[in-house]
């Protein structure tokens, strides 16, 4: 059902953890629906993100989105980690199942979260992000059958 | 091949090598159709009437009472749709549970649009209806009850005596999916009041794609499936002999070693229980503590999600299953665990281990000790765990 670069980062998950004093916190999802996603990043005066970690809440495609995006947005200034968007979080990891799309997004939305808290503790308009929907779930629609 | 240790017996079973070997020859050179005239046929109709008196027998039933279906699906489909039909002149109302497979549920949705009324009754905290609620729930207008006889998630086993004599008191019908039970634990049709009840083979070492509707003489359900004259004009298409003999010899096998299998597996699920309550914080068991099915073992795990569990599982050759939501592809996790009144959260931890005779000890003790180590990797990347150490220590 996964491809094996999900399964390799559900297996290993890059950058577990928390960060102690971060420079933004973001939790996204909802314990209801199964998923919730915390990033922590550490972001320098320059405004590149030095260090990142996650803690998720959630399935294989949750865990490997939320591994995947931390990478992705890992030493990059904090316009180029807005810029990651769920659908680079898709392809760095060959594809999800459609029923797991949503998962990618959750993954979007953390870094925005964290990024968001990032500028509300320094004062900052990050041009470009919007206030993160915290609940991405809601905007899922149910399948008829 | 490594370590298969396959605990999801309630999805399906092995069939059993007894059972493939009885089918064979119908594949093969007794390949006639009992309804022909000639007497090649004749072994393939004696072998499927064999069959039929199995398969009442074990139930206290008789041989004509039995229908063969094309599982239990078709059996529960069946059961609800042509009672409604035949009793419409009666009334439009059905009562059921919350905890139905969804074979029920989704068959009831299907029949509110056409009309009916369904009153669904609760479930407490492990999974019984009460007798009290569903005697409030009978009206005049009330045609059938349809209450499983176990629950396939957490094994809860209902107390369907009682239930099918409220019905008969009633004057209303009673069917019961006994999907997970038939085969499983004793079942009386006549002592417990059934005038319906479906079964499927592959839930107890038979084949897959044949089970049974027993309909109690008098029933006056029509035909589902037309255009034969197979099954007393009332399930037509020509029988599935090999399946049929499959799901006979099942239940020869089953009649035969169910004491025993019941007594060994209810021990060695109770010492899963015992282990992994006592030996995995925050963790919970779902369903009736001594009224479950003897290999169910449902668990919820907080602060984690059932479908990470699965994999970490699979990948050790262990095969289990999961009510979270993930791993139906919907939002909301097993509408069984909900119905216990379990939140959303912690009802997407759990997970459900069912057994069967060829289970070990071994085997149980390998999946707690990794099972151990599965759970202690996945909250140390949950943030609800993390949250909840936080709170704990402030």
């Amino acid at each position: 059902m996964y491809s094996e670069k999900v399964m390799d980062h559900f297996n290993h998950p890059r950058n577990v953890g928390e960060i102690e004093n971060a420079s933004g916190v973001g939790t996204v999802g909802n314990a209801k629906c199964g998923d919730i996603m915390r990033m922590y990043f550490d972001i320098d005066g320059q405004g590149v993100i030095q260090d990142v970690k996650f803690k998720t809440f959630g399935c294989g495609a949750a865990v490997a989105t939320s591994s995947m995006a931390t990478e992705l947005v890992k030493g990059k200034t904090v316009q180029e980690a807005l810029k990651v968007t769920n659908q680079a979080v898709m392809e760095a990891l060959d594809g999800l199942p459609p029923v797991k799309v949503h998962c990618s997004l959750l993954a979007e939305e953390a870094i925005h979260a964290a990024l968001w808290d990032y500028a509300k503790k320094n004062n900052l308009v990050i041009e470009g992000l919007e206030k993160p929907v915290s609940d991405i779930a809601e905007k899922a629609e149910e399948e008829e059958y | 091949m490594g370590r298969f240790i396959y605990l999801d017996n309630a999805a399906t079973t092995q069939t059993s090598e007894e059972v493939v070997n009885a089918m064979l020859p119908f594949f093969g050179e007794k390949y006639g159709n009992p309804s022909a005239f000639y007497s090649f046929a004749g072994e393939a109709e004696k072998a499927v009437s064999d069959a039929r008196r199995q398969a009442a027998g074990f139930i206290n039933a008789k041989p004509e009472e039995i229908y063969f279906t094309g599982g239990g699906s078709e059996s529960d489909n069946w059961a609800l749709k042509a009672a409604a039909e035949a009793y419409a002149g009666k009334g439009k109302h059905i009562i059921t549970s919350r905890i139905e497979h969804h074979a029920i549920l989704h068959t009831c949705e299907h029949l509110k649009k056409q009309g009916c009324e369904i009153t669904y009754l609760d479930v407490d905290g492990d999974g019984k209806i009460s007798l009290e609620e569903l005697k409030a729930a009978i009206r005049e207008d009330t045609i059938l009850v349809s209450i499983m006889m176990a629950n396939n998630e957490i094994g809860t086993i209902e107390e369907v005596a009682k239930i099918g004599k409220i019905a008969r008191e009633h004057g209303v019908l009673f069917h019961t999916d006994a999907v997970q039970a038939y085969g499983n634990i004793p079942v009386d049709v006549e002592k417990m009041n059934i005038d319906m009840l479906s079964a499927s083979g592959h839930k107890f070492h038979g084949p897959k794609g044949v089970g049974i509707l027993y309909i109690k003489k008098g029933v006056k359900i029509r035909s589902f499936i037309h255009g034969g004259a197979q099954e007393r004009n009332r399930r037509a298409g020509t029988l599935n002999v090999p399946g049929i003999v499959g799901f006979g010899k099942a239940v020869e096998i089953a009649e035969k070693t169910m004491e025993e299998r019941n007594k060994r597996e209810t021990e060695l699920r109770d010492y899963l229980i015992k282990r992994v309550l006592e030996e995995i914080p925050y963790s919970q068991l779902n369903g009736h503590k001594t009224d479950r099915l003897p290999g169910n073992a449902n668990f919820c795990f907080r602060f984690i999600e059932g479908e990470s569990m699965l994999i970490l599982l699979d990948q050790l050759g262990i095969c289990a299953s999961s009510g979270s939501a993930c791993t139906s592809g919907a939002l909301d996790p097993s509408h069984v665990l909900l119905a216990l009144g379990l939140p959303h959260e912690i009802a997407h931890g759990s997970l459900r281990l069912t057994l069967s005779g060829e289970t070990t000890k071994e085997d149980i003790d390998f999946v707690v000790d990794e099972l151990k180590k599965i759970i202690e990797r996945l909250r140390n990347m949950s943030p609800l765990y993390e949250d909840f150490l936080d709170g704990a220590t402030a």
